[in-house]
């Protein structure tokens, strides 16, 4: 099994700190150290992988249609639904790289189409990526080299608590950068993180997330050395706009930091887009770079091995009829939204955290998280261990860059994504 | 169980057998001598009038990693166009197909296909070197392997910086071959990668790195050197400065001398031998390209040749794709800075037969391939995908291999790009001995792949049978058979089981005291831990599919 290696040297070990990944958050910190005698200490941890590596779960057996059953009687259970489905819907997929193997393995068996959960705000990255592309950077290229921190419609650290602590108020870097000056736009929540250790505060430009769109605007038309007849945009005067562009080119290598979660507004692709285009045009001359924030629930390692196996990120399907099977990809049509209309059968996976699945009137098989609770009960519930804490992994970080190797904590028992999918893919043929 | 491959043509260069017909033995993966009369003979072939050859093995081949993988979710449209139907295909013949970004599967699927047995990725990255293990563990049928990206990565610019000895050197790189589980060591466009985050746009050979103060040839030197004293097989890969620009030939001689005489690898030639004569400013260079290479022993190339259509470049060289960025076509790309590490760029791109830079870029590879006289030291490769898809291979093979088709392609090129080329002048067409020396035999010598490239006893039993046919690119396109270890795997150009292949690493031996400079560099300036970022070797054979191989210099 591809887990043994790491696991025996860690349970070996069990009375002393150990070294742990937080999956937590698109960070992936690898520094995390963790003593798992009761009660349970974290070092180097946040709020979320506190939550993360202390969580409880309960402790529940598969069931069918609510009724206790043994794994067996569930994978025999749900391989018959898949067995009837003409046009399943996988939804959800929080899983890391291994379990999204496995999952796609099961999708090339029964014909599926994919879809993560986080999809709808992925989606908003994706199209500008197929559309025209981005410069983009990675954390360890932060962390020694940004001077300016510019975060349009995000605090960062509500979804990724030790982004300024890890990479942005470090005492070394490579290059003696100066410690980086924090400019946000439109960003809403916490913006004290942005506070320097000396005490210096961030630069905020206030505006409402919907107001991006013609601020963008704005900033590309500066940048591109048009005037504006009009003094301020979305509140915000054109001489703090330009005075941001002054910034950006004089610093040496600026961070430009989006997160799409916070672009809930029709056709967001389209500031994404602004902001790329922005950064693309100041690089034409300086060096300025993108970080897109991502959603979490194993989005980038999911999405990234869909693309080496597939092709195509998800939203995808494999056709067992076309040209002897093949996938393929739609954006829209595949998203979980469209397809709860017209799938035969949905098979949920939530395995980091306990989200439920959206109602539905098809056959519907949840294999994740055992804390999940229903609001409809489903025809099949197989719970299973959580990447990272009762299995081990591989998980892509962030900026799709970076895989680590995910490690097994605690052992409740639970059997792995991976695990239970082979089983269901071996009845489902 | 025996298997018996008889009266075949073999074409065996490592073992000077040039189209003479022998009986080939196979027991538990490997070719055998004669056995015994009394040992039985499970399977038998009748290989009467077919040619046999060792697996090909392609040293030069983007199939796994992090740049491929953004290709193929910034153009999905790619998945769709497997064959290409459009005006530039007319010099193509319908066995091509122009897929740049194949997925996993289908990867292993063509390469195997053609009589592929083995592909190495020529940039792996260290900090992404996981990723690119997990797509080529998911890559079936062939052996795989990589070469480690150095030479623009923040902890050797230092060493070289700060004048630390070359066995620090050596034993950083020997520890970066064990890290990423790689076979050899590839530098791209050295110290460029690096200025350019430190916005520096270009970089020749003897220019300074803006902020290191150290050359691109300081770095050379101290690559070239390391990997040669670590003893390992491959020779230090150079993608060179300058990659794509007029009048790149003299970088190209300058790296050439800069070597030294110890081995050294210079890949992609092609994009590297562009003069600045004409109108245009923009001319062949195969000539000198070719007869420096012809001259210097110790230099071996791969052409990357390029075939017109539609394609994507993925390169680490960050710089030089932020320049061809406006030629994207479609007009979309990625440039993005790595981890400290190293970068890259992923751009698409048409190679138009009308359009002048295009096909005199068609005919400076073949020019180059046709000049260059030994073909132990010049290697097939288009690149994949920069140049053009790996699939297009049997096509590039028959433009080798058959004058007048060479040449009838060659009329229907842009008119001044003709006016600028002597391929017509170049008479040489590849023998089949010459093109398994090319694509088998010499490959499996440059890496260190010992038991493979070639059909004597021991080998691995990887082979490919192919039906002997005037047009090469349908006899390439589709052999009768193919063993992988002794398993026949494809029959008429088509899989028929599904077999994982082993990945091939270099594990030479240096002075582990090199990590205790390599911990403290990543507590302090890192965002992983140094444990993390070395790759197990349990971490690419614990699934039961991978294993890996250790190759060691004869």
């Amino acid at each position: 099994m591809w887990q043994n290696h790491t696991e025996m040297k860690i349970l070996v070990d069990s009375a002393q700190f150990i070294s742990a990944t937080c999956p937590a958050c698109g960070l992936l910190c690898d520094d995390v150290l963790l003593n798992y005698d009761a009660p349970i200490t974290i070092k180097n941890g946040c709020k979320k992988s506190q939550v993360f590596f202390k969580q409880d779960t309960l402790s529940v057996s598969p069931t069918l249609s609510g009724l206790t059953c043994d794994l067996n009687t569930a994978v025999k259970a749900a391989s018959e639904i898949l067995r009837k489905s003409n046009q399943a819907l996988f939804a959800g997929l929080g899983t890391e790289v291994q379990g999204m193997r496995s999952i796609i393995a099961l999708a090339k068996k029964t014909g599926a189409t994919l879809d993560h959960m986080h999809s709808e705000a992925t989606a908003r990255n994706t199209l500008t990526l197929q559309n025209s592309g981005w410069q983009t950077t990675t954390l360890t290229e932060v962390k020694n080299r940004a001077d300016l921190i510019l975060a349009i419609g995000t605090d960062i650290v509500s979804s990724h608590p030790r982004f300024f602590e890890q990479l942005v108020w470090n005492n070394d870097s490579l290059f003696n950068k100066p410690s980086p000056e924090v400019i946000y736009i439109a960003a809403s929540g916490n913006t004290d993180a942005g506070v320097s250790p000396a005490g210096k505060a961030p630069r905020i430009l206030e505006a409402k997330a919907p107001d991006l769109p013609l601020i963008m605007s704005a900033l590309n038309a500066l940048a591109q050395n048009k005037l504006l007849k009009t003094e301020q945009i979305a509140g915000i005067s054109i001489d703090s706009l330009q005075s941001v562009l002054s910034r950006i080119k004089a610093s040496k290598y600026t961070l430009v930091v989006w997160s799409t979660a916070g672009l809930a507004f029709a056709h967001a692709e389209l500031t994404v887009q602004s902001i790329t285009q922005l950064i693309a045009t100041l690089n034409e001359s300086s060096r300025v770079a993108g970080l897109p924030l991502n959603s979490g629930d194993g989005d980038s390692s999911v999405n990234n091995t869909s693309t080496w196996l597939s092709g195509y990120p998800t939203r995808n399907r494999f056709n067992p009829q076309q040209r002897g099977g093949e996938f393929t990809y739609d954006a829209y049509h595949f998203s979980t939204q469209q397809q709860l209309n017209t799938c035969d059968a949905l098979l949920w996976i939530s395995s980091f955290n306990a989200h439920s699945p959206p109602t539905i009137n098809a056959p519907t098989i949840v294999i994740g998280h055992p804390n999940i609770k229903f609001t409809q009960t489903p025809d099949v519930f197989i719970p299973i261990g959580i990447p990272g804490l009762d299995h081990a992994g591989t998980m892509f970080r962030m900026d799709s860059s970076v895989a680590l190797p995910l490690k097994k904590i605690r052992d409740l028992g639970l059997p792995t994504l991976s695990m239970v999918l082979r089983e269901i893919e071996s009845l489902v043929t | 169980m025996i298997t018996l491959l008889k009266n075949g043509k073999l074409y065996d260069p490592a073992n000077n057998k040039d189209g003479v017909v022998q009986d080939i033995y196979i027991r538990d993966g490997r070719i055998i001598a004669k056995p015994s009369l009394a040992e039985k003979i499970s399977h038998s072939f009748d290989l009467t009038g077919k040619v046999v050859m060792a697996g090909a093995i392609d040293m030069h081949s983007h199939i796994g990693g992090g740049k491929i993988n953004i290709a193929r979710m910034m153009l999905p449209e790619f998945q769709e166009s497997r064959r290409y139907s459009e005006p530039e295909a007319h010099i193509c013949s319908p066995n091509c197909i122009h897929h740049a970004t194949p997925n996993a599967t289908e990867t292993g699927f063509r390469y195997i296909e053609m009589g592929y047995t083995a592909a190495f990725e020529p940039a792996i990255m260290p900090a992404n070197a996981r990723q690119a293990h997990l797509e080529m563990a998911d890559t079936p049928m062939i052996d795989k392997g990589g070469y480690a990206m150095l030479g623009n990565d923040d902890f050797f610019m230092r060493m070289l910086a700060s004048g630390r000895d070359q066995k620090a050197i050596n034993d950083y790189v020997a520890w970066t071959l064990h890290a990423t589980q790689a076979i050899g060591i590839k530098v791209v466009n050295p110290g460029g990668i690096s200025a350019f985050k430190f916005n520096q746009r270009k970089l020749d050979l003897d220019e300074n790195h803006r902020f290191y103060q150290i050359s691109a040839r300081d770095i050379l030197k101290s690559l070239s050197r390391a990997v040669y004293d670590l003893g390992i097989a491959k020779p230090l890969h150079v993608h060179c400065n300058n990659l794509g620009a007029a009048g790149n030939f003299e970088t190209t001689l300058n790296t050439i001398n800069a070597a030294d005489g110890l081995p050294m690898h210079l890949t992609h030639i092609q994009f590297h031998s562009y003069g600045t004569e004409g109108d245009r400013k923009f001319s062949s260079a195969a000539a000198e390209i070719a007869q420096a290479i012809n001259q210097h022993k110790n230099i071996s190339v791969d052409v990357g040749q390029i075939l017109f259509g539609q394609t994507v470049t993925a390169s680490g060289d960050s710089m030089v794709q932020q320049l061809n960025a406006k030629h994207a076509n479609p007009k979309k790309s990625v440039i993005m800075d790595i981890e400290c590490d190293a970068g890259c760029g992923v751009v698409p791109f048409k190679y138009r037969d009308q359009n002048f830079v295009n096909a005199l870029q068609w005919a400076i590879g073949l020019e180059i391939f046709l000049s260059v006289t030994d073909p132990w030291r010049i290697f097939l490769t288009t690149d994949h995908p920069n140049g053009a898809p790996f699939t297009s291979y049997p096509h590039l093979i028959r433009l080798l291999m058959d004058k007048s088709f060479r040449n009838e392609a060659f009329a229907k090129l842009n008119l001044d790009a003709q006016a600028m080329s002597n391929l017509k002048s170049l008479e040489r067409e590849y023998s089949l001995y010459e093109i398994a020396i090319m694509t088998r035999a010499g490959p499996a010598k440059l890496i260190g792949m010992h038991d493979r490239g070639h059909l004597g006893v021991g080998a691995g039993a990887d082979i490919a049978v192919y039906n002997e046919q005037s047009d090469r690119e349908a006899m390439f396109s589709e052999p009768v058979y193919v063993f992988k270890d002794g398993e026949l795997v494809v029959k008429a150009g088509k899989v028929i089981k599904v077999t994982w292949g082993a990945t091939y690493t270099a594990k030479p031996e240096y002075d582990l005291s090199i990590e205790q400079d390599l911990k403290q560099y990543f507590d302090r300036y890192h965002t992983v831990q140094l444990a993390n970022f070395k790759i197990d070797a349990a971490e690419i054979s614990q699934d039961g599919r991978g294993s890996i191989i250790v190759s060691k210099r004869n």
